[in-house]
């Protein structure tokens, strides 16, 4: 059955062929590559169909009445057709792929991997999009204008730490008519990371002291309040004072005054009841609140230790180091 | 940076279906005013109140998209439904046929338009526009509709760009001229397709009986007193005649239409059996004349050969009074290849049922007319003599030949003859068959066209040259024609109905030829529509098939060929065009070649860029080794980067002007 499922589809049997064929010839590639006219693959829109069709029908009615104005319309709007093909392959072909920057994500998250696409021609272009499947096209769409550049965004889901790449996508046009689809593959060379998805809040971190002694945990609850600041990403629901976010309409977190003096080590080891994705997960949440709570973190983890340190670049590091534990350190 | 700062956060990627989206109220605006273009020539062919409905629902669409209305709800909307076709189906009693089925689209599409919302609804929208300009054409076909087919197609076309351009509204110049370009770069192909795509005789299926809709009103298939005369009054064209050779004179112009047996007092029949294809012997051919005829739609059978057509084409035959009959009515306007004889003999033995329906007069009408024949008869023993009396009498007494006649009672050729003595053509055919039948002398109404007016190379032939004559059977000569409108008025056969009345009489004002400027412009108009309608609309498969042979393409092959083989290399260079569009502006590359000189000058020092050497580098090695060059190559250097990387034109020119300059 399933060796003969391709007579029962054969246009799409016939479609997955040739994209498997068309696939393999895609390399990845740095970029930026330009469009070529040889890699711009054109198929008729099921509005292209449709127009057929209809073209079909008044070319009955023509016949039937033999009547020449019919034939001559339905002959314009044909030649039409067959003109905006190669409109629609010239609003793709000799652009130039571009690699974009992506901002790390959560795992959880969506990494939106940027691509742009240059116009190197005179001639403006309009109305394209990135795809990963034929036919697909990802919104926002963008116009490039003569000599200038549009960017498109990819959505790539992040399920796993450690670097995200872009896949192989597609950059398609249906301008100007609609009634063809023409789309080029690309493979660039883009990647970010994934960082750990954060924990819950359900441990609190230890406090490590300079030495590697373990001291009991200072729970910050029994610090002064010392306020409350705007939510931001990463910050433990626990943390959230709700009377006040009920208040003031936005989320707000309670702050405790740190004690001075005291760093915060977090430690790869000392969750030793946790696997490792686990550990990895509550190390990540705590280098968050640490962050937010402007407390200085020392990070260790094995094989390297970070900080003890405060301020973007040492969040950055720390949980790039997180994302890449046990991980090869480039793509 | 925040980690993630710009992400949804979400774990399924976000597949938005295209067909999904709304459309900005600029495009649906854009939408209602091309479809109001392309649907305002149909205002003339459906109902006042389907037109009306149609523009109330466009107009509150308008103030949807304007002024926030609301749409119309379901329960709205399926009433309007079934009011739109309740409406068709209580004008025309029908929802079948031409008139119904477009009135019917157009408020179909009208309601469309109150859920047309989406992007995928605004294409079905489009498509409809392309497919309602399809419709016009069956109700006209002339040449100012090729100027509207152009401006409605490039304005559909530019609407389908705008639609197409999902970020939102496009300035109208770039959709119009988007629109404008790929319709002029279609025009050859359209026409390499007209000509060359294989016609074949229509139709494939039933016309619906409201069909040809540009159909003249024509000869009737009746005669009664005031029916010529009415046609008489129009100065639409019935047909067009081009003679191979040299035409024949006036007098022998005679075109020919239905024939008239059966009288019931008043009014002329064919009478059952005339449509039977019993066309009669004609023998004895002389004068050949060879002519294309074309015939402007009119609804009916008779194809109106000059008297006396030889054979019949397929499709056609003659019926009992040697009319040239079609097997279907003419839809559509019609070339036709004739040849005609104007000497011959037709029916030298006449058929005794033929002679006995020849003969027949209702038995109590016209006794005066019978009474006077009786006399006549006394006088003159042979029926020449007798023909000849009758005429004369056409000639001499108070006959008057008008377009105005009174009115005539219960014995019309009675009246005519004795009392009222004022007619038309059909007064005076029908009077005289009555007088010979009453004589005993076979007759019968012969119905056409007489004359037509020169214009150029070919003939005009009116509805003001409708005329009625007569055919008397003679032993040994067969059916003669013997018009007696000539004998009262012979400057209608010679000149015209124009010359042969008088000035009072409401002539229609082509039909005066007069000479005056405005007649010579409608002339010259007619002489293009005689070649629009002869190479463009009569363009079917007899022409093609003549064109073909002419071209050298005499099978159907080759011809298909031909079309692909043009076709192909029209869209090539379409094809080339686009791709000539879409190349790498120059100035990059003219900067890459200003820089590749800079290197030849430098090379005669020594210093010519390596491969894998950056602009910078070799730049820096330069000034190095040659410091009096410093200025020169940072400003060189400098105009490179920014015409090749920042993609800047006037830089460009800098580089141009400086790389002259270097003197090494």
């Amino acid at each position: 059955m399933s060796r003969l499922g391709w007579l029962r589809h054969p246009l799409r049997a016939a479609n997955r062929r040739i994209e498997a064929w068309v696939t393999t010839r895609v390399q990845r590639v740095p970029g930026p590559v330009a469009i070529n006219r040889r890699r711009v693959y054109i198929l008729p829109t099921r509005q292209g169909i449709v127009f057929a069709v209809m073209l079909l029908a008044m070319l009955l009615g023509a016949m039937n009445y033999s009547n020449s104005m019919a034939f001559a319309l339905t002959f314009l709007l044909g030649g039409l057709g067959l003109v905006c093909m190669h409109h629609t392959h010239g609003n793709l072909v000799n652009l130039e792929i571009g690699a974009g920057r992506a901002s790390p994500v959560f795992v959880g998250e969506t990494a939106e991997f940027s691509v742009h696409l240059h116009n190197p021609s005179q001639r403006p272009r309009f109305a394209l999009a990135a795809g990963f499947s034929q036919g697909d096209a990802i919104e926002p769409w963008v116009d490039a204008d003569a000599g200038d550049s549009g960017t498109l965004l990819l959505p790539v889901a992040a399920k796993q730490r450690g670097w995200v790449k872009a896949p192989r996508f597609s950059v398609s046009t249906d301008f100007p008519l609609g009634l063809f689809h023409a789309w080029t593959w690309a493979e660039l060379d883009m990647q970010t990371l994934a960082y750990p998805q954060p924990a819950g809040a359900s441990l609190t971190p230890p406090a490590v002291d300079d030495e590697g002694e373990t001291l009991q945990a200072h729970r910050r609850g029994d610090d002064e309040f010392s306020g409350v600041r705007a939510y931001a990403r990463g910050d433990a629901m626990s943390a959230v004072h709700w009377k006040a976010s009920a208040r003031t309409g936005e989320l707000v977190v309670k702050q405790f005054a740190s004690t001075a003096g005291e760093d915060l080590v977090l430690d790869f080891d000392s969750l030793g009841s946790l696997g490792v994705e686990a550990r990895l997960s509550q190390l990540c949440r705590w280098v968050l609140d640490a962050h937010s709570l402007g407390q200085p973190w020392k990070l260790r983890l094995p094989g390297q230790t970070l900080g003890p340190a405060l301020g973007e670049a040492h969040l950055n590091a720390s949980l790039r180091a997180l994302a890449l534990h046990g991980r090869p350190a480039d793509a | 940076m925040p980690p993630c700062a710009r992400s949804r956060c979400t774990d399924a990627l976000p597949m938005p279906e295209p067909t999904r989206r709304l459309v900005s109220r600029h495009t649906t605006l854009r939408l209602l005013v091309v479809l109001a273009v392309v649907g305002a020539p149909h205002v003339l062919n459906i109902p006042l109140w389907a037109a009306a409905l149609v523009l109330v629902i466009g107009l509150w669409r308008a103030g949807v998209a304007t002024r926030g209305w609301p749409l119309p709800g379901r329960a709205v909307k399926l009433a309007v439904t079934g009011l739109a076709v309740a409406g068709v189906l209580a004008t025309f009693g029908s929802l079948n046929g031409q008139t119904p089925g477009v009135t019917l689209l157009l408020l179909m599409a009208a309601l469309k338009l109150t859920e047309t919302v989406r992007h995928r609804d605004h294409m079905v929208m489009v498509m409809l526009a392309y497919f309602l300009l399809v419709t016009h054409f069956l109700f006209n076909q002339e040449i100012p509709m090729i100027g509207f087919l152009l401006l409605c197609t490039v304005l559909v076309t530019a609407m389908l760009v705008e639609v197409n351009h999902p970020q939102g509204p496009m300035p109208l110049r770039t959709t119009l001229r988007s629109g404008g370009i790929m319709v002029a770069q279609a025009l050859p192909i359209m026409v390499v397709f007209f000509i060359l795509f294989p016609r074949i005789p229509g139709p494939l299926w039933g016309l619906p009986s409201d069909a040809g809709a540009n159909a003249v009103t024509g000869l009737s298939d009746s005669m009664s007193p005031g029916d010529i005369t009415n046609l008489a009054l129009s100065d639409e064209v019935a047909f067009r005649v081009r003679f191979q050779d040299e035409p024949p004179p006036p007098s022998q112009r005679y075109w020919r239409g239905p024939v008239f047996w059966e009288f019931d007092g008043r009014t002329w029949s064919q009478g059952d059996s005339a449509a039977l294809s019993i066309g009669g012997d004609l023998g004895e051919l002389g004068n050949r004349i060879d002519y294309e005829l074309t015939l402007e739609a009119n609804r009916k059978p008779w194809l109106l050969a000059l008297d006396m057509p030889d054979t019949a084409m397929s499709g056609a035959f003659f019926d009992r009074g040697r009319s040239l009959v079609s097997k279907k009515a003419v839809m559509e306007r019609r070339l036709l290849r004739l040849t005609s004889y104007t000497d011959y003999v037709l029916d030298r033995e006449l058929h005794p049922w033929t002679r006995r329906l020849a003969l027949t007069l209702p038995a109590s009408s016209s006794p005066r007319a019978r009474e006077w024949v009786a006399e006549l008869r006394a006088t003159h023993g042979s029926d020449q003599a007798l023909i000849r009396a009758v005429l004369q009498r056409f000639g001499q007494d108070p006959f008057t030949y008008t377009l105005q006649p009174p009115g005539l009672g219960s014995q019309p050729v009675d009246q005519f003859l004795f009392d009222t003595r004022r007619g038309f053509c059909e007064h005076y055919a029908s009077a005289f068959v009555v007088l010979m039948r009453a004589a005993g002398i076979p007759a019968r109404v012969v119905t056409g066209y007489q004359g037509g007016e020169r214009n150029g190379g070919y003939f005009i032939v009116r509805q003001s040259d409708a005329h009625a004559w007569t055919e008397v059977w003679m032993e040994g000569e067969g059916w003669v024609r013997v018009d007696p409108t000539a004998a009262v008025a012979a400057d209608r056969i010679e000149f015209g109905l124009g010359q042969a009345l008088p000035a009072g009489e409401p002539v229609p004002g082509l039909a005066r030829r007069t000479g005056a400027w405005l007649e010579s412009v409608q002339l010259q108009w007619d002489m293009l529509n005689a070649a629009w309608n002869a190479w463009v609309l009569g363009y079917g498969p007899e022409l093609q098939q003549q064109f073909m042979a002419k071209l050298g393409l005499r099978d159907w092959r080759r011809m298909i060929l031909t079309l692909v083989l043009l076709v192909t290399v029209l869209l090539g260079a379409v094809g080339l065009w686009a791709l000539w569009q879409s190349r790498p502006a120059r100035h990059a590359d003219e900067a890459l070649q200003l820089w590749n000189r800079v290197s030849r000058k430098l090379k005669r020092i020594g210093l010519e860029r390596r491969d894998s050497e950056g602009p910078e580098a070799w730049a820096a090695r330069v000034i190095k080794q040659q410091p009096e060059l410093a200025s020169s190559m940072q400003a060189l250097t400098r105009d490179y980067v920014q015409a090749r990387y920042v993609g800047q034109a006037d830089a460009v020119q800098r580089l141009r002007a400086q790389v002259r300059a270097l003197r090494v």
